[in-house]
């Protein structure tokens, strides 16, 4: 057994593919507001909650959400976690908070980052606002938002937001 | 056994779509539950079709609930295989009593990625796949094996095409279509010899959907349902040298557990992206020769990965419905070189 080959424990085979995403009519509004520091969801019909970021449909209803309605670029934290784990894609300084964030005028949480506020200050029901890149690097992409960061104005009862979070 | 009923079906088929996945599967899933007469709420089961790598998207499966309304909650799953394999899924859960009615969907586009390098990856990824066979020339491979073992020339495959073709002149849903002939098609360069751009499947994208219930179910909501009275499906090996390419002996044996000989086929409805596949299953499935293979054009005509299978079984459903016809025999394929196989025997009433 002792001339027996070392056994070959891995190989690499590395996979690379190419897509065209199709962002569809509904996320196509939504990124294309991003561009012009607009927040744009999506709605069945009014009185419907507002999508956002819109895929398109309504899924409690299944019903398609032909509406544009633009939303505000303040809101609600409803859920947030810190993370202390690096990883290259990652442009901000470990530990870092990453937020739900219920925009007003939406009826789904927005996933973003928060910046400018000590970890230990960071609460369910804070009123935060989104931090825009400058002119010159705003794009169709989420990252036209930098981040959030905190809003002097007292926060929302936890009552207010408890089906968001 | 549980006599299950195809109550309704929905597809939608395009070359290119510039809608996402969402929304081109909501409104065939919302028409096939309208059509079926039950509340989308009533249905007991929700079952799907699709394939990730052609979204290039991790769990983009999930996002598709958002087209069929997942909310209040719904029993669910999925299958990373043809809509086709979701309908067998559904159709055991029924068969278990625990539910009465399900909703099968499936989707697919294949515009997004480049289609034949995405199917590279249903090969052996330590000796095969880095070699990144595209999925035509995989096929070729075959046609040429079966053009030399059953004495067939580029003639009879071009016969295929020709008569696909003229079959689905009247299909709204097929993407390549109309009179065509053998030497105009053979004056063509081939693509991966043997095979020229006829052979090969008009990929398109699209999505389907499909209710189907037990029979007391079935027969309250619908004139004619059309009933599922065999449904198998086999595998073969998946490396390409431990079998014969130019059999398909797993279509053999689902067709035969299936019965689908136990009576007359009136016609039947043949997953064959490729022409020469068509001719191998012909013979596999042991079909006479004067059957009528895939009146709607098949999957040479409109492949929707994902969904053309399903669109098989669905085609063949409406096909006997309408009364053109009352048992057929509908199938699917997965896999390089027909490696898996599925079979429906339908029947109306």
């Amino acid at each position: 057994m002792s001339d027996a080959p070392e056994p070959i424990k891995s190989i690499i085979t590395p996979v690379h593919l190419e897509y065209d995403f199709t962002a569809g009519a509904a996320a196509t509004m939504f990124l294309r507001g991003l561009a012009r520091r607009k927040i744009i969801g999506a709605r069945s019909r009014p009185g419907e909650p507002v999508m956002v970021p819109p895929r398109g449909a309504d899924p409690r209803t299944a019903e398609l959400t032909p509406e544009a309605v633009e939303v505000s670029d303040h809101g609600t934290v409803v859920s947030y976690s810190i993370v202390r784990v690096p990883s290259d894609n990652i442009p901000f300084e470990l530990p870092y908070v990453c937020i739900n964030v219920l925009l007003d005028g939406a009826g789904l949480a927005f996933f973003h980052v928060l910046q400018e506020c000590p970890l230990e200050e960071v609460r369910l029901g804070m009123r935060v606002k989104a931090h825009w890149a400058p002119d010159d690097q705003l794009d169709t992409s989420v990252t036209s938002i930098e981040y959030f960061e905190p809003l002097d104005e007292p926060d929302v009862p936890f009552e207010e937001i408890r089906e968001h979070t | 056994m549980q006599e299950v009923g195809i109550v309704s079906f929905a597809q939608s088929n395009a070359e290119r779509e510039r809608r996402n996945e969402v929304e081109i599967l909501l409104p065939v899933a919302k028409e096939a539950v309208e059509a079926s007469g039950m509340k989308r709420q009533e249905i007991g089961f929700t079952c799907s079709g699709s394939s990730d790598f052609l979204q290039g998207q991790a769990f983009a499966f999930v996002m598709a609930l958002d087209a069929v309304g997942a909310w209040p909650p719904v029993v669910e799953s999925h299958v990373e295989m043809d809509g086709a394999f979701a309908l067998y899924e559904a159709w055991v859960k029924i068969q278990t009593g625990e539910v009465d009615s399900a909703l099968v969907y499936s989707f697919g586009k294949t515009s997004p990625g480049d289609i034949a390098e995405v199917l590279a990856l249903q090969l052996d990824p330590y000796c095969v796949t880095q070699l990144w066979p595209d999925a035509d020339s995989v096929a070729a491979l075959q046609a040429r094996l079966f053009m030399e073992r059953a004495g067939v020339d580029e003639r009879a495959l071009a016969e295929v095409a020709v008569r696909s073709r003229r079959s689905a002149a009247d299909n709204p849903n097929a993407i390549v279509k109309g009179e065509s002939d053998v030497d105009t098609l053979l004056a063509e360069p081939c693509r991966t010899s043997p095979l020229r751009a006829h052979d090969c499947p008009a990929n398109g994208d699209g999505a389907t959907a499909m209710v189907i219930a037990t029979a007391e179910r079935a027969r309250a909501l619908c004139d004619r349902p059309v009933w599922i009275r065999g449904f198998e499906h086999r595998i073969d090996p998946p490396a390409l040298g431990v079998r014969d390419l130019t059999r398909a002996p797993s279509a053999q044996t689902a067709a035969r557990a299936a019965g689908a000989h136990d009576d007359k086929l009136d016609f039947a409805e043949l997953d064959a992206p490729y022409t020469h596949q068509e001719l191998i299953l012909r013979e596999s499935m042991e079909l006479s020769d004067d059957l009528e293979v895939n009146p709607s054009g098949g999957s040479l005509c409109t492949r929707v990965l994902f969904s053309c299978g399903l669109n098989r079984v669905g085609d063949a459903a409406q096909r006997i419905a309408a009364g053109a016809g009352d048992r057929a025999l509908a199938h699917t394929t997965q896999g390089h070189c027909l490696q898996q196989n599925l079979v429906v025997v339908l029947e109306g009433e």
